[in-house]
């Protein structure tokens, strides 16, 4: 096919970000150690931090391609991967598993194996905070995490998925250095107990200050140096316009569209260089925080649209050229995926309250259309003032079936955000990042702290807390599933075991939590996040405006669908006993037709807009919701609950023998909050009904797909029908919603022929993915899920 | 007042008038057309639809049914229904396990079919659609009914558009004239002969039907199924806008009806055969020219598809 973007220079820098293979980088850890180990001890471990980010942006080299128009990467050059060994360390093997592995592979050389075993794991193993963790894991934790009831975000990543404010385009580093220091002259020694933290916490952000100062004028001293060098007299113009770019951004506030982007993507390069490393750093309102830039630019006539879509189609592929650092363990051998979840929220609302859509939010559609990239997530807001224009612009886009951009509900997310106690223009300013999680972007650090595995909790039920799968009693002894003579009592059981799980897995997170704040303070983030300075505390240690955690609760179709199979068969019409469902679950249904076909075929089910199984999502769902949300966290906020999987839904089915819904063992449970595969046969109207019945608004966001065949959306007429569904499912407060627009016969050809489809992008949660990188259990998910098509009748 | 049978409530019904809507296919019809890809719309009794790929020949319905209406036929042990014994009693669709039975037809009390049919309002609200009531044809079915049901939608706010071969007395017509939003409508074949072969009885009374809905200022949208061997000429489609044009009938909206063969494996599944097999897909550039055509005759929305 050929070359997307918008001009032969766009085209070469997309066909480079494409093809080229993914490798570790060792520059970051190499140098990170060198500085672990010249300043640790000296000083408090906040400076310890911001003196590592220091000596790495004075040393690290410098990557600077010929045509390209924003600079810099995160390791030495497009496409290298940092690994981050005082976060997680990787075995020997764990870099020979990610060299080796057919999809998502990185590569590495026999040096930096030698390298890793001889100079970091020494240094790092026992060191790494993911040591310190799991030191401090419970048994019970340990035993329930091993089993799948739920897993743990920051085992081996920095808190993750923080967004950027219009803070960052309002002053330069050098303001900030003022700023910091005026909050260093007001510290009281006299009667403030945490004033010395504080010095130490604000000393590490003036250091980080000059972090990243350093980095923009090296590479104004490296534009300077290539237009000496270079014969091309186009390419000297453009080496001075980027060099005159870094002499203003990042020390001083941007001026133009075009150094607004640059200021952007070096912090974007910091925060994700100093912490960050999985779960990008993004940009969060971009076509809001660019448009006053955009509007100066253009009437003094140094800018045409043309221009600045080059520009941003240019900081497309930066985005594109960052593979998310390769895992380690385990969570490397299911990860498949070079995401980093960037995310764009375009459209929305003004914090005033008025529609935001403006120019640059279709100059931002324009591009991720031409584009076509699975890196930056891009997505859109629509709130009841977003003109229909833009909303069909976005639907065009989606349908054309590579899942990008996903809809956000600006109405939803605004209440969300006021539930959770934000002020009403902190909420406007608000979106969604990662897949759908709302967080009051510049304000708050919102933590996803891991999945939770409703339905294999309901599984533990039914064996009196013991689980067949580990072989191990993992629950408290609740009953046997014969011992349960009304559906209250096993309703009851159930949900005491919930709440014990919860427990188990908040104070996990508790601990964790005071880990990072004690040994991995992110002062360069605490800098553009309000109100770290003011607070003199650290975005990890409670410094935001507004704290958050959340843990993702995954397979709501199936834990319905398993629970309506039970009352209804065996309470209320007497089908077969619980004695009966037990064992066609042990035989995993072989043998059982009658019983599968009872609970395949003639029960109600969630996604079907019947009362009957909706309802008993709604109790399953309050349950969740209500045993998570208003617990303290560390940072003096709270946890809530969010509702999505990403990919897990097929892990936390494979921990599981088969369901009383009629799933086989090992099957993926529900993804998101959408039904179970084939369970929903009524149609899209009737899925989004089924799903407006949960309390959206009660949630940090919930993840709703849709697959499409192409003929329903086809057409005037197919757009406008995307366009009421979204609508209509927004106007019930739905969260989000998404679309995978592909037949089912094109996706098991790509399956069986990956070479022929190597562009092929398919929606799998909340981001979009190469169909070719997913393994197969995962293909094979996408390709059942189901299918809404219909013809008319004539 | 007997309820008639309704085989199919299909919602996000996109393709039978404005918006997103949701259609009532009614159980029976007055003719019955040759590419019918509904052919469980035909009669207007229940009927039971048998998918042989899911049946396993495990014999459970054969020894249950009370009719003795069930036997293996063939070296491969095929499960035969005899339709002439069976009563539609429904023993066998109990005891199957494999759902390999569906019931066509289903008596809706009218409250019940209303509640069923509001539960997509907010859809409606949004897009401007509604309800469809199709069929079989809905306006042979018992009219008390479908006036009542007609009425009450139309009382409660909702669009009611009304998917009809016109091949009814027009006394039904006149009954729904009043609270119906729109009429899609039918012209298969100009010719009263090849109509009488093709569909079973011929056109006089459609075509009168539809003069007089015109004249009594029904919303027509005229909805043509081409197909290639039958009616796909630039003849017939000169005579039905000559017939339109020669009676002065208004016509809002055309569609184009590309013939499909996606019914064929439902005639296997009712135990009939299909006649089907001579007919073809009219090609796209020819579709494009007949848009023309009515375009230059003053036809202004005119859209190939639904």
């Amino acid at each position: 096919m050929a070359d997307r973007g918008m001009n032969e220079r766009v085209q070469k820098l997309r066909k480079q970000s494409v093809e080229t293979q993914a490798t570790l980088d060792m520059e970051r850890a190499r140098l990170f150690t060198e500085a672990y180990k010249m300043y640790e001890g000296t000083c408090s471990v906040p400076e310890v931090r911001a003196l590592c980010l220091k000596y790495y942006f004075e040393r690290k080299k410098l990557y600077l391609g010929k045509g390209e128009l924003i600079l810099g990467e995160k390791g030495s050059a497009p496409q290298a991967a940092p690994s981050f060994p005082e976060l997680c360390c990787h075995t020997a093997e764990d870099l020979h598993v990610m060299n080796d592995r057919k999809i998502v592979n990185f590569k590495v050389t026999p040096e930096d194996i030698k390298f890793q075993e001889e100079v970091l794991i020494p240094y790092w193993e026992n060191r790494s905070t993911r040591h310190k963790i799991l030191e401090h894991m419970t048994p019970e934790w340990k035993a329930a995490y091993g089993a799948g009831i739920f897993t743990e975000f920051m085992e081996q990543r920095g808190p993750g998925h923080t967004v950027g404010s219009e803070k960052i385009y309002r002053k330069g580093f050098l303001d900030r250095k003022a700023e910091i220091q005026a909050a260093l002259d007001k510290l009281d020694f006299l009667n403030d107990p945490e004033a010395l933290e504080k010095q130490s916490e604000l000393n590490a952000m003036l250091i980080d200050c000059d972090a990243i100062m350093i980095l923009g004028k090296r590479y104004a001293d490296l534009c300077r140096e290539e237009a000496e060098k270079t014969d091309d007299p186009q390419w000297k113009e453009e080496l001075l316009l980027l060099a005159s770019n870094c002499d203003v951004v990042p020390a001083h506030a941007p001026e133009t569209f075009h150094q607004a982007i640059q200021m952007y993507w070096f912090v974007h390069l910091a925060v994700t260089t100093e912490l960050n490393p999985w779960d990008a750093y993004s940009p969060g309102r971009f076509d809001q925080h660019l448009n006053r830039f955009y509007e100066k630019d253009v009437a003094d006539g140094i800018l045409t649209r043309d221009r600045a879509l080059e520009l941003m189609e240019c900081l497309w592929v930066k985005f594109n050229n960052q593979p998310a650092p390769p895992k380690v363990g385990i969570t490397l051998k299911e990860s498949s995926t070079y995401t980093d979840f960037a995310n764009f929220n375009t459209g929305g609302i003004t914090p005033e309250g008025e529609d935001g859509v403006n120019e640059v939010s279709y100059i931002i559609l324009d591009c991720m259309d031409e584009m076509r990239l699975v890196q930056p997530n891009s997505n859109v807001q629509i709130s009841r003032k977003t003109p229909q224009k833009f909303l069909k612009r976005a639907c065009e886009i989606s349908r054309q079936g590579w899942g990008q951009p996903a809809f956000y509900n600006t109405e939803a997310i605004v209440q969300e955000l006021l539930n959770a106690g934000k002020t009403i223009e902190d909420a406007r300013r608000g979106g969604c990042s990662g897949c759908v999680e709302t967080g009051a972007f510049g304000n708050e650090a919102y933590i996803l702290t891991g999945y939770f595995n409703l339905p294999k909790i309901f599984e533990l039920t039914l064996f009196n807390g013991y689980d067949h799968v580990s072989g191990q009693q993992l629950g408290p002894q609740t009953g046997y599933a014969k011992d349960f003579k009304t559906y209250d009592e096993l309703w009851a059981a159930y949900k005491t075991q919930v709440e014990y799980f919860v427990d188990i897995k908040v104070r996990g997170s508790n601990v964790i939590e005071k880990i990072f704040a004690d040994y991995m303070p992110a002062p360069f983030l605490s800098i553009i996040t309000n109100d770290c300075i003011s607070k003199g505390k650290d975005y990890n240690a409670g410094g935001a405006r507004y704290n958050t955690n959340y843990i993702q609760g995954v397979g709501i179709g199936t834990i319905t669908d398993c629970l309506s199979a039970v009352k209804y068969n065996v309470f209320d019409n007497q089908n077969f006993t619980m004695e009966e469902m037990i064992e066609a679950m042990q035989d995993n249904f072989e043998g059982h037709d009658r019983i599968l076909n009872l609970v395949r075929n003639k029960t109600p089910k969630y996604g079907n807009d019947d009362d009957y199984a909706d309802t008993i999502m709604k109790e399953v769902f309050h349950l969740y919701q209500k045993s998570v949300t208003g617990r303290p966290n560390m940072k003096g906020g709270t946890y809530r609950v969010d509702m999505l999987p990403t990919t897990c839904h097929v892990y936390f089915g494979d921990v599981m023998m088969a369901s009383p819904n009629g799933r086989l063992a090992h099957q993926p449970v529900s993804e998101g909050i959408s039904p179970e595969k084939g369970a929903d046969i009524y149609g899209p109207t009737a899925v989004i009904k089924s799903c407006a019945k949960m309390d959206h608004l009660s949630t940090g966001g919930t993840l709703l797909n849709q697959k499409f065949t192409p003929e329903v959306v086809a057409g005037e007429q197919g757009l406008d029908n995307m366009a009421d569904l979204i609508r209509t499912y927004f106007n019930m407060d739905g969260h989000h919603i998404q679309f995978n627009v592909v037949g089912r016969e094109t996706l098991k050809e790509a399956q069986a022929k990956p070479e022929e489809y190597k562009e092929l992008i398919v929606r799998v949660a909340g981001y979009s993915d190469y169909f070719r990188n997913l393994d197969k259990p995962l293909q094979d998910e996408i390709i059942n899920r189901t299918e809404q098509s219909f013809g008319g009748c004539c | 007042m007997s309820k008639p049978l309704i085989f199919n409530i299909q919602k996000y019904s996109v393709h039978d008038g404005e918006g997103i809507r949701t259609t009532v296919f009614f159980k029976g019809c007055p003719i019955s057309c040759q590419w019918c890809h509904n052919p469980e719309s035909q009669s207007y009794k229940k009927e039971l639809l048998f998918h042989k790929s899911r049946c396993t020949s495990c014999g459970e319905c054969i020894r249950s049914c009370p009719e003795r209406a069930i036997s293996y036929v063939g070296e491969n042990h095929d499960v035969w229904t005899d339709r002439n014994k069976c009563t539609l009693c429904g023993t066998c669709l109990d005891v199957c396990v494999h759902n390999v039975r569906e019931e066509a037809g289903k008596e809706y009390e009218i409250p019940e079919l209303i509640k069923e049919l509001e539960k997509d309002k907010m859809f409606y609200e949004q897009s401007g659609g509604g309800i469809t009531l199709s069929g079989g044809e809905v306006l042979a079915q018992d009219m008390d009914y479908i006036e009542a049901l007609v009425r009450r939608l139309h009382d409660k706010g909702y669009s009611v558009n009304f998917d009809t071969c016109g091949c009814v007395p027009y006394d039904h017509f006149k009954r729904v004239l009043p609270y119906a939003d729109t009429f899609l409508y039918d012209i298969k074949l100009m010719d009263p002969e090849l109509h009488r072969k093709y569909v079973g009885k011929d056109n006089q009374l459609i075509l009168e039907n539809l003069k007089k809905l015109s004249d009594d200022g029904g919303k027509i949208n005229l909805r043509l199924p081409l197909i290639d061997g039958v009616n796909a000429s630039d003849e017939y489609i000169q005579e039905v806008i000559d017939f339109l044009v020669k009676n002065n009938i208004r016509i809002y909206k055309t569609n184009l009806l590309k013939y499909h063969s996606t019914g064929s494996g439902k005639y296997e599944k009712l135990g009939r055969p299909y006649h089907g097999e001579n007919m073809g897909v009219p090609e796209q550039s020819w579709l494009e020219s007949v848009m023309e055509t009515f375009k230059k005759n003053g036809f202004a929305d005119i859209k190939i598809g639904g």
